[in-house]
């Protein structure tokens, strides 16, 4: 019987076999030798039809629970603007691939144009590139990146107040590519400076890896890292989380030489944890460093203005085993994504989405206090997530938050919650939570 | 398509106080941030309102080609239908609006997916089991020979520091072999474009941790020594990498767990037909055969008493925050059950017959330097008459002009004048019928009008572009774009 994505007929089979000259589908493997020809069945299920399909993903969907999202921890539940998915979803965009032949694909060069640029303005960094898989390869990359620039120097510093998620990837591609990660102290929920600043003075540093807002979602003083890391002649590469720059002081003007983090935060769905991606931004002086695709713009033959991907003396299918990286796609229809999220909220949306995630934050801090459950884990500056140590036990009042479909924030310790608080957070949400706490 | 009315870029659409978006009026009361905490300057972003933002991005799409919009043969990247269905299903909000560190409780429909594509793949490929954490296929090659020196390491092995890579492999092979940490060995090609055994005899000893192949490979010849290949492998104490770049015409036919490899990756972008999206997000799904699971990364998705658990254990490599692409994950997990057992069986065989008839309809006027049999791709070496001069470049750039993507060009890098066709099984005799014609009228026009050829495209939005003045000049912002004064 006909498959549906399958438009060869027996008749059209029958002419193209006679064509090649073989008389069945199956002499078009002649050559492979029989001992390891697959003769059997899949053990798989027998083909479904769409009504089908439709009605398992429903009913594996009903074994969800969506929930009112109290957690962050990396991954935020932020508004996504209607028109976003609505056009990335164009299949012009979905069903392209990498933008080889730019004549035929200057929407993909002009938007991942504008990611780089928007991107830059975020992070307050000169260049950036067309983007990599997620926040946690992006800043292991740009770990690689710095001990590559450092040529002798072999090991990197990470504050121990990075999320232990991207610790365990740097701690992984280190492992393996030869580089030495050492961990930074942390005082009370901040980056010890005197650890760093001993560690630096140890000599052979690369680089130090810190993370604004930090993994307890402090607002970290980051004043002087930059001189301390180079006057050793280290980079300084920081984590952050996109949306809180609309408003955060940048890794720019911190003095960063590599921005890294997750672009997830600007508007892309949880997604039980992807897609998200990844975004590198450094300075003019890096870019040939730089891992991943860049596209920059030139002139076709007619004088007009178009876009291309350039520097691409840096990659794997020229450069192989001596390239930059091995990364050979970016995460193009999400930085799509991002681009569009950031083009209609814009300027101004930005920033008051990050401002009402701050304010509903502190509002539910606040209101966590009153209880007198609940007390600061750090009395630090925070953003739009923070961490608390509550009276009881932490583990049942979870549970009763689940119940009550309240994803209640991260447990960090027995006893210490991380809770985070976006925009798409109301009043009566935070305000049930505070008083299921109360029960 | 039309460049010229709509070429701007968003920046250039902005007006200072327009608008283009709603959110609800703050009730939390107003909290200032610390100026010492604050940016100094806003981030310039785009000021518009919300149908510039639609009509900017539309037209756009519109400068682009899909596989939706055309025929696109562009070989190693199996450019198949992206099924609609597959795009309804990962827009589920019961998958979309899941928090990846839920209790596995709330997710149990979610650990399902994950866990039964895991089994699937194990199925199709004959490996014993599979991560999906990987983002892509260079991700996966990476995580793959992370798996292997973990395995040599677990045995107090550190010798194994080579890998053995065929000349015809992708680019990525030796690149993730490098971030990996390991040197890289070539192996040369026979005349027929396969491995050269002998060469490889020469080549194995007790420092090498493993050999990195495509089988088909980039050729797309199948490598019909594999099973002597992966003997001497694993003679040596090395174990056997397979590239799943090349998977697609293997379904239903031959299963690289049969053909001797111990480590593996799967490109769902590719051979499970989830969109390729301008060049990402993808997934590169990993597999070990039986003795190696141990060294998969965490987290993994684990099945016990009846419930999904997800198992954190600190210990191992880590490659990711989360579980991989989960909702790139959810569409190869539909494509799969939609084809079920009987369909999927017929992928490999019929993206061959699509490749084959190409090949023997062309082969008079394209240069076929190795002949017989292919698999999914094969590769012609530019025109058999080069007297005018017209490149593969200019062939590739004229098909533009005739509605269809472009072949793959200068790779692999065997060949001068490499154009590296695949068809894929979801194209009909009609369509390849007519992408005959018109590869054939290109190599009439390259010995009748020559220049036609050598300036094309014509009917583009835009002409050929002028790379090296990208390179030597880098613009890659806005800002830079604007201040630029040359």
């Amino acid at each position: 019987m006909q498959y549906k994505y399958f438009p060869q007929t027996e008749e059209d089979i029958a002419l193209m076999l006679d064509k090649i000259g073989v008389k069945s589908l199956d002499d078009l493997y002649a050559e492979v030798p029989e001992c390891i020809r697959f003769r059997q069945d899949y053990h798989l299920p027998e083909a479904k039809s769409e009504i089908e399909i439709r009605q398992l993903f429903n009913q594996l969907g009903s074994k969800n629970k969506r929930l009112t999202v109290f957690a962050g921890a990396g991954v935020y539940d932020h508004y996504t603007p209607s028109i976003v998915p609505n056009l990335v979803e164009r299949s012009e965009f979905l069903t392209s691939y990498t933008p080889y032949q730019a004549e035929i694909s200057q929407g993909t060069l002009h938007y991942i144009f504008e990611y780089q640029s928007m991107m830059s303005e975020l992070t307050g960094m000169e260049i950036s590139n067309a983007s990599m898989y997620d926040g946690t390869t992006s800043t292991a990359e740009a770990v690689l990146m710095a001990n590559a620039v450092a040529k002798k120097a072999n090991t990197v510093l990470v504050s121990a107040t990075v999320d232990p998620k991207i610790l365990s990837v740097i701690r992984t591609y280190a492992h393996f590519h030869g580089v030495n990660i050492e961990l930074i102290a942390e005082n009370d929920g901040i980056t010890s400076r005197e650890d760093m600043d001993a560690k630096l003075a140890g000599g052979g540093i690369a680089g130090v890896v810190v993370q604004q807002p930090n993994y307890y979602g402090i607002v970290e003083d980051y004043s002087g890292y930059a001189d301390a890391c180079h006057q050793q002649k280290a980079l300084l590469i920081m984590n952050s989380v996109a949306a809180d720059l609309a408003l955060l002081k940048t890794p720019g003007e911190w003095g960063a030489d590599i921005a890294v983090g997750d672009g997830q935060s600007l508007g892309i769905p949880m997604s039980f944890g992807g897609p998200y991606v990844g975004y590198m931004c450094c300075t003019e002086k890096l870019m040939r460093k730089m891992p991943g695709r860049i596209v920059g713009k030139t002139l076709d033959q007619n004088g007009q203005r178009a876009f291309v991907l350039t520097l691409q003396a840096r990659e794997q299918h020229i450069r192989r085993q001596k390239a930059t990286s091995n990364i050979c796609s970016n995460e193009s229809l999400m930085a799509l994504f991002v681009t569009i999220y950031m083009s209609v909220m814009g300027k101004e949306g930005v920033k008051e989405a990050a401002q009402t995630s701050y304010d509903g934050a502190h509002y539910l801090c606040e209101e966590l206090l009153k209880t007198k459950h609940f007390s600061l884990t750090f009395d630090k500056p925070f953003f739009n997530e923070f961490c608390v140590r509550y009276d009881g036990d932490a583990d049942k009042l979870y549970q009763t938050l689940l119940d009550n479909g309240i994803l209640g924030g991260i447990k960090i310790s027995d006893h210490d919650i991380m809770f985070a608080v976006t925009e798409k957070r109301t009043k009566e949400e935070i305000d049930k939570l505070v008083e299921l706490t109360r029960l | 398509m039309n460049n010229k009315l709509y070429g701007n870029l968003i920046f250039e659409l902005s007006h200072s106080g327009r608008r283009g978006y709603s959110l609800p009026k703050n009730r939390f009361g107003h909290h200032e941030i610390p100026v010492e905490m604050r940016r100094e300057n806003d981030a310039e972003l785009p000021e518009c309102d919300e149908m510039t933002v639609v009509r900017h991005y539309t037209n756009h799409s519109e400068n682009n080609f899909g596989v939706n919009n055309g025929f696109y043969p562009l070989g190693s990247c199996t450019m198949k239908y992206n099924p609609t269905i597959n795009e309804e299903i990962a827009a589920m909000p019961d998958f979309q609006e899941l928090h990846p560190l839920q209790p596995s409780d709330t997710c149990q429909g979610a650990l399902e997916v994950y866990y039964d594509l895991q089994q699937s793949l194990a199925e199709l490929t004959g490996m014993s089991e599979f991560t999906l954490n990987p983002c892509a296929g260079a991700h996966g090659e990476l995580t793959g020979l992370m798996i292997i020196r973990s395995y040599h390491q677990s045995r107090h092995d550190d010798k194994r520091i080579k890998v053995i890579v065929p000349d015809s492999a992708h680019g990525t092979n030796p690149a993730s072999a490098a971030v990996c940490g390991l040197e890289v060995v070539e192996v040369k090609s026979t005349p027929e474009g396969i491995v050269d055994v002998e060469d490889l005899k020469g080549l194995l000893d007790d420092s090498v941790a493993a050999m990195m192949m495509t089988n088909p490979n980039t050729l797309g010849l199948f490598e019909k020594e594999i099973p002597e290949i992966a003997r001497l492998v694993h003679a040596c104490g090395a174990l056997m990498y397979y590239d799943g770049a090349n998977l697609n015409p293997m379904l239903g036919e031959c299963r690289p767990g049969d053909m001797g490899f111990d480590v593996m990756h799967v490109n769902l972008h590719k051979t499970f037909s989830t969109p390729h999206g301008g060049g990402g997000p993808g997934s590169g799904p990993v597999g070990v055969r039986k003795g190696l699971e141990e060294f998969l990364p965490s987290p993994r998705v684990i099945h016990e008493n009846g419930k999904y658990e997800i198992d954190r254990k600190a210990k191992g490599i880590s490659v990711g925050a989360f579980l991989g692409n989960f909702a790139v994950i959810l569409r190869a997990y539909a494509y799969i059950l939609s084809l079920g057992k009987e369909n999927i069986k017929m992928v490999g065989p019929l993206a061959t017959l699509n490749a084959n008839y190409i090949k023997e309809c062309l082969k008079d006027v394209y240069e076929l330097p190795i002949q017989g049999l292919c698999k999914h791709e094969f590769v012609f070496n530019g025109l058999k008459d080069k007297s005018t001069g017209v490149t593969t470049m200019d062939v590739a750039k004229r098909l533009l002009d005739y509605g269809y993507h472009a072949p793959t060009i200068y790779f692999p890098l065997l060949f001068h004048e490499a154009m590296m066709i695949e068809p894929t099984e979801n194209e009909s005799k009609d369509t390849i019928d007519g992408f005959i014609d018109v590869l054939r009228k290109i190599a009439n026009e390259a010995l009748e009008t020559p220049d036609v050829v050598k300036t094309a495209p014509h009917n583009t939005p835009i002409t050929r572009v002028d790379d090296v003045l990208a390179a030597k000049h880098p613009i890659v912002t806005y800002k830079q774009m604007i201040n630029d004064n040359d």
